[in-house]
């Protein structure tokens, strides 16, 4: 039986388990995640991090969690009281409902029900998660607005212009996906990657998704929402207390919610490794969950390992980056590869498919060749510009008999 | 004993960031996989030993000459060395030491010779462990030890007595007042003369 029908037999109380589960798990993920994270980093900056709170400071985040729940809940005069609470609840609860169509188990055992761990499996699952993605910029926005003041208002302008323009390169990079297994179901994408995952077939894709997830979370090195230098805190510069908890849980549940999401398009989901097949059928299939959460966790590492080896980019360099590169790169390998598709499917001959690749890795060295050649020049052009006088105006430099009169009147 | 008290720092400290400063002789940017390679030197940092020390549990020596609280030293036979001058006082950039000085009375001197002093108090919520005063001192009174644990929780214990920043009665000390050593003036205090107490001057310490 397929993950879809199993799901579709479950009573009401194992949805509503599910659900408490699943939030519990991003929870107590979340805590972990907190302490994981500067843990990590510390190492790679020669340093212990916390480790004071329980058994190597793994109660970090839970103490820190109760610190701002604690703290003073400030809402600024200037604020609108509304969207002012609104804002962090949008947002955390978007990142929540992502959760919902990702497929952390094959079929199990739950309470003697056969069911997979899914809370739901829409036909659309992907755009579902999509749509929810900006759902929560929503939440981004407002607290910007609402907070009546500048920082936030700018920080929250970055973070939506970024998750807005990063999410259309999410976008294109999910569309080889669709193309290759036919399907926008998440557990569809899942067992379509039975033999080959697609991040090894659509390396492409993977490394363009790769990239604008960390985008998409306003995570280093793209966090230029929370340039202290220019913005304060950015968009929850204003927030305290249990409103800003919630952003918090909201940025760390909106890592794992696109690191699960990546596993489940590119890393074949809950399945095992290739060659360890065989333990997909410990503990009843929920050995399967294990496999999931490893595979999450890899993408958490990485994006701790990003934050801790890249400074952040210039705004400019960053948009630039967005739309002037991942977007046309991602057009065109959906064009290779919806050609590849349509001909393989159409029964063309293998000579046809190799020297229609053979054309694309042609067509591209000479464009690359060609992009460098211009870049290059462009380069040399610039570093004669530069001796020359500037291009923004200066204040006009006073001869010196100008200057002797000023100073003696 | 000496190289125990080095401070660690030496081991990643300035030497081995001189070691790395070789000049920089090509400034075309990096190639891709070039830079690329920041990202083994993150991971290869994780295996590496932790510059961390475990203050509390583990107290690493400071520098030799690390500027620490101060102390009020004494005189072989128990006398103290401050003779209440003030230059201290004088020398203190942050306004951080107060001075009063006072008449020796014959037989019940607190340090040899005509004035003591009376009142001393450092304010450590001032003081910058600059040093000035014990280059001021006269006397050789007033110096710093290596001790720096000197947090507290209100701002009166930051103020510290003259009973806080005495050294303390070592063996073969008096405490004072107590009369000078037979047949010496101050002069011989100063020269090192006296090497300890004589029992007419009181109940000599022995522990």
């Amino acid at each position: 039986m397929t993950n879809a029908e199993l799901i579709a037999q479950d009573p009401g109380w194992i949805i509503a388990l599910k659900g408490v589960i699943i939030f519990a798990v991003c929870v107590v993920l979340t805590i972990m995640a907190v302490w994981g994270e500067r843990r990590i980093v510390a190492r790679m900056q020669m340093r212990l991090g916390p480790n004071r709170v329980g058994k190597f400071g793994l109660l970090q985040g839970l103490v820190d969690g109760v610190k701002l729940a604690l703290k003073e809940d400030l809402i600024p005069k200037a604020a609108d009281r509304i969207v002012f609470v609104i804002a962090p609840i949008i947002s955390v609860t978007a990142c929540f409902m992502s959760f919902a169509v990702i497929p952390l188990s094959g079929e199990v055992n739950f309470f003697g029900h056969k069911t997979a761990m899914q809370l739901t499996d829409l036909p659309v699952g992907v755009l579902y998660v999509l749509a929810i993605a900006s759902v929560g910029v929503y939440g981004i926005v407002l607290a910007g607005w609402s907070s009546g003041s500048t920082y936030p208002l700018l920080g929250g302008l970055r973070s939506s212009a970024q998750v807005i323009s990063y999410e259309v390169a999410m976008g294109l990079s999910l569309v080889a996906v669709f193309i290759y297994s036919g399907s926008m179901s998440t557990s569809e994408i899942v067992e379509a990657q039975n033999q080959w995952w697609y991040a090894v077939i659509l390396f492409p894709s993977f490394v363009i998704y790769a990239i604008s997830m960390v985008g998409e979370t306003n995570r280093a090195p793209f966090d230029l929402a929370e340039a202290e230098g220019e913005l304060v805190g950015g968009f929850h510069t204003e927030y305290s207390s249990l409103k800003f908890a919630l952003f918090f849980l909201a940025e760390y549940v909106n890592i794992i919610a696109v690191s699960a999401l990546a596993t489940t398009l590119f890393l074949g989901g809950y399945h095992a490794l290739p060659g360890l097949g065989f333990t997909e059928q410990w503990l009843g299939g929920w050995f399967t969950v294990v496999w999931f959460f490893a595979k999450v966790l890899l993408f958490f590492f990485i994006f701790v390992w990003l934050r801790g080896t890249l400074p952040r980019l210039r705004y400019d360099q960053f948009m630039q980056f967005g739309w002037k590169v991942l977007i046309p790169v991602s057009l065109a390998w959906i064009l290779v590869v919806s050609t590849l598709r349509v001909m393989s499917q159409q029964g063309s001959s293998r000579f046809a498919i190799m020297s229609f690749t053979f054309a694309v890795v042609l067509i591209y060295f000479i464009v690359t060749t060609f992009m460098e050649k211009s870049k290059k020049q462009l380069q040399e052009a610039a570093i004669v510009k530069d001796s020359a006088a500037p291009n923004f105006p200066v204040p006009e430099i006073p001869n010196s008999k100008d200057r002797a009169e000023q100073l003696n009147g | 004993m000496a190289d125990e008290l080095m401070p660690r720092s030496n081991e990643n400290g300035l030497e081995k960031a001189n070691e790395s400063k070789a000049p920089i002789t090509n400034n075309e940017p990096a190639t891709f996989f070039k830079q690329l390679l920041g990202f083994w030197v993150t991971f290869r940092t994780m295996f590496q030993k932790v510059n961390t020390v475990q203050y509390p549990e583990v107290k690493e020596p400071t520098a030799p000459r690390f500027h620490g609280r101060h102390q009020l030293n004494r005189h072989p036979d128990g006398l103290e060395k401050c003779i209440g001058c003030e230059l201290c006082a004088w020398a203190c950039p942050a306004d951080a030491i107060y001075v009063e000085g006072a008449d020796n009375k014959p037989g019940e001197q607190f340090s040899p010779g005509e004035r003591y002093g009376k009142v001393y108090q450092i304010n450590y919520l001032r003081c910058i462990f600059c040093g000035l005063c014990i280059e001021a001192c006269p006397t050789r009174a007033l110096t710093m030890t290596n001790e720096y644990e000197l947090a507290d929780n209100t701002r009166g214990k930051l103020i510290f007595e003259k009973e806080d920043l005495l050294g303390p009665l070592r063996a073969g000390m008096v405490p004072p007042p107590h009369p000078m050593y037979p047949n010496t003036t101050d002069a011989n205090y100063y020269r090192g003369e006296v090497p300890n107490a004589h029992p007419s001057q009181g109940v000599i310490k022995n522990d």
